[in-house]
């Protein structure tokens, strides 16, 4: 779980953050906080998809629902546990 | 009573010159939006007037007063002046909506200088292209979207300043970066207010086409009459009103309904700079007590996606005017939001090119769902065929949407691209690129796009742009981009690619290049779905076909393919 978060926080670093000096956490709003977008929310999606062979239902791929890597991480871990 | 009252007598008896009287303006006139829209609602007696609230993505709130504006906006004004910037520099504003953004437009026009915002999440070839064209003199901006210049400097000779707004004052400045911070600086109490005239530039606004690079629309500031009159018609704003505009001045919507037109009507406006999620817009039109509330389809879609229930949980009872921009209202929403919010989202039509709402529904008037409504009193729109460029002379014909030019927001010119304004005219018509039918009424209904440019989240993009982008990534041999039907955003960018020999197909990759032109242009232009193809369609002289393509994204009939190259 929390190798996860790390993969998950440093993934959002590397690819959302224009100013990389700016402090992120696992609970820093990302979506509300403007952070990534709704449309590069596709791509985050994705990023997740590939990364732990899962598939993530648009319904339930929502601004609430990825707006921190510890929120993003529940969902994940969801997705993981119903693959089985 | 509204303010347009009956927009049958007002067809009857209008002209421009309403707006010119209540703006206290006569032809001839020394006519400066930026003294507008701050110095002049203080001399009517609107000093202490509440102009500005702002909410930031931390919840911290910043209040200005009409009087906070005048005095910023003179304080920005005096400093670019200083740094040696003139009437006519193009001087862009690359910041997210934070209130340095809104004064800082209003200062740059003080000055006669020419304000040329660009939406804060454009990556750095978007940027560049945009920057460039315009031969922009001076950047303010944010620390955080200062690397993204940085990358493209060396490529922009004639960019002598980066204004940073929120420096922290330890980490150095790098090459023609220069800081200014809004709160440190000692305000000035007058400024020399440039003697700008009706057909003195004011704004540029960058907008997409199916071919060629981003055109600069060059809007002056005689535009002032159109939007002050279209606001307080259509968007019915009064003198007690607290207004939400919900577009980021980064495009048109959120200059002309944004910045401009509710501060030269004096109203109150809020701003909130944060993601988007149902559960924070709520919050906030009760928390300010909106009471006219200006968005987009996308947004009211993404709203009605996050279901009634949370609707309930909020006081939403001070709204009491709703409108709609940037593409066609569905008639669901326009029932969905007249259920949930006791009133339907008005529809709203103009571009970037017409600086203000030119068809629309209005308060007062029967409203058809799905339908775009009827032209502003002053605009003559009509529906054209498309071979003659005259109007069908029968209703319910599907044809493009014309207007005559001659309205006060017009645009003037592209920037240095004279062919491409001459081409959007016709037998005295300015096309917009838009298809539509009237019915006997004289309500337009729209169509669709006559180009291949799409139209996603109410945002214009170019796939010859997107095209680009993608031959300049190391695994792409061939691209083509075209629009695919969206529920939220109406469309989205679907990119279709052959590999280079040595690349192979694979989720990895397909990520990497959404990532990839994310990166290089922006988040609305990144494909949200990619096929990988061994080849595309093209015709035996080899230009691409992507009428083929959008065909079967839209389930249409795919048309004569007789003069396409054989596989």
């Amino acid at each position: 779980m929390d190798d996860m978060k790390g993969v998950i926080l440093n993934y959002v670093k590397k690819e959302y953050l224009e100013d990389d000096s700016e402090p992120i956490n696992f609970d820093t709003p990302l979506i509300s906080g403007g952070i990534v977008d709704s449309f590069s929310m596709v791509s985050l999606k994705r990023f997740l998809e590939n990364k732990y062979s899962i598939q993530i239902p648009d319904d339930q791929a929502t601004p609430e629902a990825f707006d921190s890597v510890n929120k993003i991480t529940s969902l994940v871990e969801a997705f993981i546990q119903k693959k089985g | 009573m509204s303010n347009i009252g009956s927009y049958d007598e007002r067809l009857g008896n209008f002209s421009w010159s309403i707006s010119e009287k209540e703006l206290g303006y006569k032809p001839g006139d020394v006519i400066n939006i930026g003294w507008y829209c701050s110095d002049r609602v203080c001399q009517m007696g609107k000093a202490s007037k509440l102009a500005l609230i702002h909410e930031g993505f931390s919840g911290v709130e910043r209040r200005y007063t009409y009087n906070d504006i005048r005095l910023a906006s003179n304080t920005i004004g005096a400093f670019l002046r200083g740094l040696g910037i003139r009437n006519e520099d193009r001087v862009c504003l690359f910041m997210d909506k934070i209130p340095e953004l809104y004064i800082g437009f209003l200062a740059i026009l003080k000055i006669g200088a020419i304000a040329q915002p660009l939406f804060s999440a454009f990556g750095d070839e978007s940027l560049y292209v945009r920057l460039s064209d315009a031969g922009t003199t001076a950047v303010i901006t944010q620390k955080k979207h200062a690397p993204k210049i940085k990358k493209i400097l060396e490529r922009l000779p004639h960019l002598k300043h980066i204004i940073i707004v929120d420096h922290d004052g330890k980490t150095p400045l790098r090459e023609r970066e220069v800081a200014f911070s809004l709160t440190e600086a000692k305000p000035v109490e007058t400024l020399e207010i440039f003697e700008t005239k009706a057909e003195s530039p004011s704004v540029f606004h960058y907008t997409s086409g199916t071919t060629g690079q981003p055109k600069g629309v060059r809007h002056v500031h005689y535009s002032l009459i159109s939007q002050y009159l279209t606001a307080k018609w259509v968007l019915d704003l009064r003198e007690d009103d607290i207004y939400w505009c919900t577009a980021d001045p980064g495009w048109v919507t959120g200059t002309s309904y944004g910045i401009i037109a509710p501060f030269c009507l004096g109203i109150t406006q809020c701003v909130l700079d944060a993601g988007f999620s149902a559960e924070a817009w709520y919050r906030f039109i009760e928390k300010y007590k909106i009471t006219m509330w200006y968005s987009a389809p996308t947004a009211i879609r993404s709203l009605m996606k996050a279901g009634d229930e949370i609707v309930k949980r909020f006081d939403l009872s001070s709204l009491r005017h709703l409108a709609s921009v940037g593409e066609p209202l569905n008639s669901e929403a326009v029932v969905w939001s007249q259920r949930v919010f006791g009133r339907p989202f008005l529809d709203t039509y103009w571009q970037t090119e017409t600086g203000c709402i030119v068809i629309s529904n209005y308060p007062g008037m029967e409203v058809r769902p799905g339908s775009m409504g009827k032209p502003f009193p002053g605009i003559t729109a009509a529906i054209l065929n498309p071979s003659t460029y005259e109007p069908h002379s029968s209703y319910g014909k599907i044809g493009l949407i014309g207007l005559r030019p001659g309205w006060p927001s017009m645009m003037r010119s592209y920037w240095n691209n004279e062919a491409a304004f001459q081409g959007k005219h016709r037998n005295g018509w300015y096309l917009t690129g838009d298809r539509a039918r009237m019915d006997k009424d004289g309500y337009f209904w729209f169509v669709g796009r006559d180009d291949d440019v799409i139209n996603t989240g109410g945002h214009l993009v170019s796939p010859f742009e997107v095209e680009s982008a993608l031959l300049s990534h190391p695994a792409v041999a061939e691209s083509a981009v075209v629009s695919k039907p969206d529920p939220i955003n109406l469309e989205v960018v679907k990119a279709f690619v052959s590999l280079k020999p040595g690349f192979e197909p694979s989720k990895d990759l397909e990520l990497e290049i959404m990532n990839f032109i994310r990166k290089k242009l922006s988040p609305l232009a990144m494909p949200q779905e990619m096929a990988f193809f061994k080849s595309l369609p093209k015709t035996r002289s080899g230009k691409l076909v992507r009428r083929i393509l959008h065909a079967k994204e839209w389930g249409e009939e795919i048309g004569d393919t007789s003069t396409l190259e054989d596989d």
